[in-house]
């Protein structure tokens, strides 16, 4: 039987030292009502080779990012990954471990999240972070009810131009607390600041800005904080691309309190979108309102320099009921490759990766501005590395269309609208490629 | 201890080489000034050699599966086959965009419709969700599916869930994030629930019970049975905690048991690796009544093939994962049934039991065990005698079992036995190394009775000695402190 070393002289040996004669004295608690009779329906075992053979299959019905044309983004980003990633976050040192609770043999994971910790708190400009959140879209929610346990103010605003599924999710994890969220409508694809001023009475809590927004387009960070924090004690939560901050304005600079986001981009493949994992930061004098696991520096009896898992009054092995959060099991190792990535990316390599992104993103809008029927949706607002189109065809149309070519134009966000994302690995040649096919298929 | 990464940074280093530019807008044609960064971000500027060097010489301060065994009960740290991650990583895979059309993604979709399948099939339930991130997550998605089941049918005087003193502390933590009230149930002498204070504490109001089964104590609710019939009595539902599934695997159905509502962890009964923390993956099945509240998208199947169906979206609790849940984590798992089918997964669930009977056997006449009765997959000794006798508690033992090549057991939980060991060896230990955590286990309750200044002191062997978490919390350093 697959990984069980008992053979069955084994397990008499154990029976007679148990003091049973069979398995079914062991279960004698279980009535015998609830017992299942004969056994599960499941497909007959593989071997390896088998399911090997199966599993192959599979993959060869699916279409990877890596052999198609893709410029699929809304918060999953194809950026280049450096092999020693996988060379390190492989090892079963690592990918085996469990959670750094026993600090005296698990050192290695320990020291690597406080190097995260660290490079996060680098990129936001933020003072504390902790060790990871499901995803960006619980990072935000997260967020949200740590500005709550802060001010005690129950009302927060999100903005029209955050990522939908960000704001479902925020608004599953906040409605049966008694949280109101309200909507900041959105002009020329991004916030509307006269709207926020208006909406930004003093019972507000959080005011939650994305930027580069879902539709790529750059918030006015600056006026935005400044309206939120004309209301005292109002906590700007910016939601981020890590990669974007190599190059961008820090969150620090203009006056974010809460500073979370979508962590993929930072050396982690797509997969299908899971695991991701959410980064969150802030400022020291709210490490108490944090939630997940945080690890700090200390020393050992021998004074020697060591590292914990710290504050964890806050969490729900100890404070239950009262914690700040109910999450025990994070994204650890999907944060291990962030560090490693930033690690070898380093200073200049990060922000290589940025402009380069942003520069092939322009190159692509420049080029499909000067196609018939293709104009900028947003034609006065900045981005990044994603942005939306207006087609006059149907663009669900163009899609479907520019498959069989495997090509993936984009997330359709709209009737006759279309978003595109580019990161450093797309190849000028590939962009014109699609220009080019989207030319055809999009014949007006 | 080893210097952290940016003490090796220096000006000029670099780890990647990226392609040249090829097309080349200056910043100042797409960004404003003012949107610009004033300060480079100061990651650490490394050669890749020196990153390999220091991340493998931190790993090597770790333990690990494959270097020695884990008793950590309720954690199930099962041996994870390098076949799983082989093919999660080395395939295709790994490489879909989440939004990619669903004629490109057929093959990920089939393996999820199977893995929701078979997860239901062993549970015992109607259907299972795949998409929360991690068992806690899980426990939010069923809590919200009561919350929804209640709503749905105009309870809304349900305020209040019942969860036992033995619990998990992710149970209450989540019933207060998706607003319930916390009614904590006693524990009987026997270690089960107190069915009579079960009774005076179900009224009206009780939306539901969260029961781990078998409980952290090791022990199976025998009493399941009135405990259904109790809490159905008032339209409430049942939710197992399925973080000890691992005992029942082809033993018993939750779901044919009284159960409601169950979350898998699939990064302890499913074999997939814990990360240090993660990723884990917490799907969650439920009976048939429940179906309309599971979270969008399902993955179905019709005669074109396999999509993503939303088609519940009106009743359903809505979505708690940016997209689909965990993937690289469900593929793993998936192996993992394929491989064993349901003889092995029952031989799994039978040596787990037995495994841990086999140890508590053993260990019974150096430690206190407050219910020492045959066992489900785990026990819980404590130190209570080594602690009144000779002044050694159940930190010291753990640190002593690091000396001798062992992860301790879990610690201090349940909170309702004092100085507790929770021990789980799980199934994929041999009689060798079953015997060997014996033998050092009883070492060590001698040398409690005969030095036990080497318990105090301990550990000694391990990277670093006993750490000061409490300077830790009172000096504050979460971050490393860069010099410019």
């Amino acid at each position: 039987m697959p990984y069980i070393p008992n053979t069955d002289r084994d397990r008499q040996a154990m029976f007679a030292k148990i003091g049973v004669k069979d398995f079914s004295e062991l279960i004698a608690a279980i009535p015998e009502k609830y017992r299942l009779k004969g056994e599960l329906k499941l497909d007959k075992p593989m071997t390896e080779l088998e399911i090997t053979e199966k599993i192959q299959s599979q993959t060869c019905r699916n279409t990877c990012t890596q052999t198609a044309n893709s410029f699929l983004g809304a918060g999953v980003y194809d950026h280049f990954i450096p092999s020693a990633v996988d060379a390190i976050t492989s090892r079963p040192e690592f990918l085996t471990a469990y959670t750094p609770y026993q600090a005296e043999v698990s050192q290695g994971t320990l020291q690597f999240i406080y190097e995260y910790q660290t490079m996060i708190c680098e990129l936001t400009g933020m003072e504390i972070a902790n060790a990871s959140m499901y995803d960006g879209a619980t990072a935000v929610a997260e967020a949200i009810l740590m500005a709550v346990r802060k001010n005690r103010k129950k009302k927060a605003l999100l903005p029209d131009s955050l990522n939908p599924t960000f704001k479902d999710i925020v608004r599953s994890y906040t409605e049966g607390i008694g949280i109101e969220l309200e909507y900041v409508p959105m002009k020329d694809g991004v916030t509307d600041l006269d709207a926020l001023k208006e909406l930004m009475t003093e019972d507000v809590g959080s005011v939650t800005v994305q930027s580069p927004n879902y539709f790529g387009n750059l918030e006015d960070v600056d006026a935005i904080s400044e309206i939120t924090h004309s209301q005292k004690g109002a906590l700007l939560i910016a939601s981020v691309n890590p990669i974007s901050l190599a190059i961008l304005k820090s969150p620090g600079d203009y006056g974010a309190d809460i500073v979370v986001g979508e962590g993929q981009s930072l050396g982690n493949g797509q997969s299908l979108g899971g695991p991701l994992f959410g980064f969150f930061a802030t400022k020291l004098d709210m490490a108490r309102q944090m939630p997940g696991r945080i690890v700090g520096g200390t020393v050992d009896v021998d004074g020697k320099r060591a590292y914990a898992l710290t504050l964890q009054a806050r969490e729900q092995h100890i404070r239950r009921a009262k914690a700040t959060s109910n999450i025990c099991s994070n994204q650890s190792l999907c944060t291990l490759a962030a560090t490693v990535y930033m690690s070898l990316m380093g200073r200049e390599g990060l922000k290589e990766a940025a402009i380069q992104s942003a520069q092939k993103a322009h190159y692509l809008a420049s080029e499909l501005s000067k196609v018939d029927g293709i104009s900028m949706k947003y034609p006065d607002a900045k981005f990044f590395n994603e942005f939306v189109i207006e087609t006059k065809c149907d663009a669900q149309e163009i899609v479907d269309n520019l498959v069989p070519r495997g090509i993936y134009a984009g997330v359709v966000v709209g009737k006759n609208q279309l978003m595109l994302a580019v990161t450093e690995k797309k190849r000028k040649a590939a962009i014109d490629d699609f220009v080019n096919a989207i030319k055809e298929v999009c014949d007006v | 201890m080893s210097k952290t990464i940016f003490e090796y940074s220096s000006d000029g280093r670099h780890g990647v080489i990226l392609p040249e530019r090829e097309i080349d807008i200056p910043l100042s044609d797409m960004f404003d000034e003012a949107q610009l960064r004033k300060k480079d971000a100061r990651l650490p500027q490394v050669s890749k050699l020196e990153v390999m060097r220091h991340y493998i010489g931190l790993s090597s301060l770790n333990h690990f599966i494959e270097k020695g065994m884990y008793p950590l009960g309720s954690c199930t740290m099962k041996y994870n086959p390098k076949v799983h991650d082989h093919l999660a990583k080395h395939t295709c895979f790994a490489n879909l965009h989440p939004l990619q059309p669903e004629s490109t993604i057929q093959g990920a979709l089939e393996l999820m419709y199977e893995l929701q399948h078979d997860l239901a099939e062993i549970s015992g339930m109607a259907n299972v969700t795949l998409q929360p991130s991690a068992g806690a997550q899980g426990e939010y998605v069923g809590i919200k599916i009561i919350a929804q089941y209640h709503k749905a049918k105009g309870n809304t005087h349900k305020t209040k869930i019942i969860i036992p003193d033995s619990a998990h502390g992710t149970n209450p933590a989540t019933c207060r994030l998706v607003g319930y009230d916390v009614v904590e149930l006693k524990s009987d002498e026997n270690g089960r629930c107190d069915i009579a204070q079960l009774r005076e504490l179900v009224d009206e109001n009780t939306a539901g019970f969260m029961l781990t089964n078998p409980s952290t104590l090791g022990l199976f609710e025998t009493q399941i049975e009135e405990i259904a019939e109790i809490i159905h009595s008032v339209d409430a539902l049942i939710y197992m905690d399925g973080a000890n599934l691992n005992a029942l695997l082809g033993i018993s159905q939750p779901g044919k048991g009284g159960f409601d509502i169950i979350h898998f962890n699939l990064h302890k009964t499913f074999s997939t690796p814990h990360g240090g923390g993660g990723p884990g993956a917490g799907p969650v099945g439920v009976v048939e009544k429940l179906l309309p509240f599971l979270p969008v998208p399902m993955v179905e199947k019709n005669d074109e093939g396999y999509y993503l169906d939303y088609s519940h979206e009106d009743s359903s609790i809505g979505k708690v994962q940016s997209f689909y849940g965990n993937f690289g984590v469900l593929i793993r798992a998936y192996v993992y049934i394929k491989m064993l089918g349901g003889k092995g997964l029952r031989r799994a669930g039978e040596n787990a039991i037995i495994n841990a009977n086999y140890i508590q056997a053993h260990l019974k006449d150096y430690y206190h065990i407050m219910h020492p009765e045959f066992c489900m997959h785990e026990f819980v000794a404590d130190s209570s005698w080594q602690k009144k006798k000779y002044g050694v508690n159940t930190t010291d033992i753990a640190k002593r079992l690091l000396d001798k090549g062992f992860h301790a057991p879990t610690v201090y939980f349940p909170l309702i036995i004092p100085e507790a060991m929770m021990i789980e060896p799980t199934e994929t230990e041999s009689l060798e190394t079953l015997d060997m955590f014996i033998q050092a286990m009883i070492e060590i309750a001698k040398e409690a009775e005969e030095n036990p200044a080497l318990l105090h002191e301990a550990p000694t062997t391990t990277p670093v000695r006993r750490v000061d978490d409490v300077r830790a919390v009172k000096q504050l350093d979460p971050i490393f402190k860069i010099e410019d």
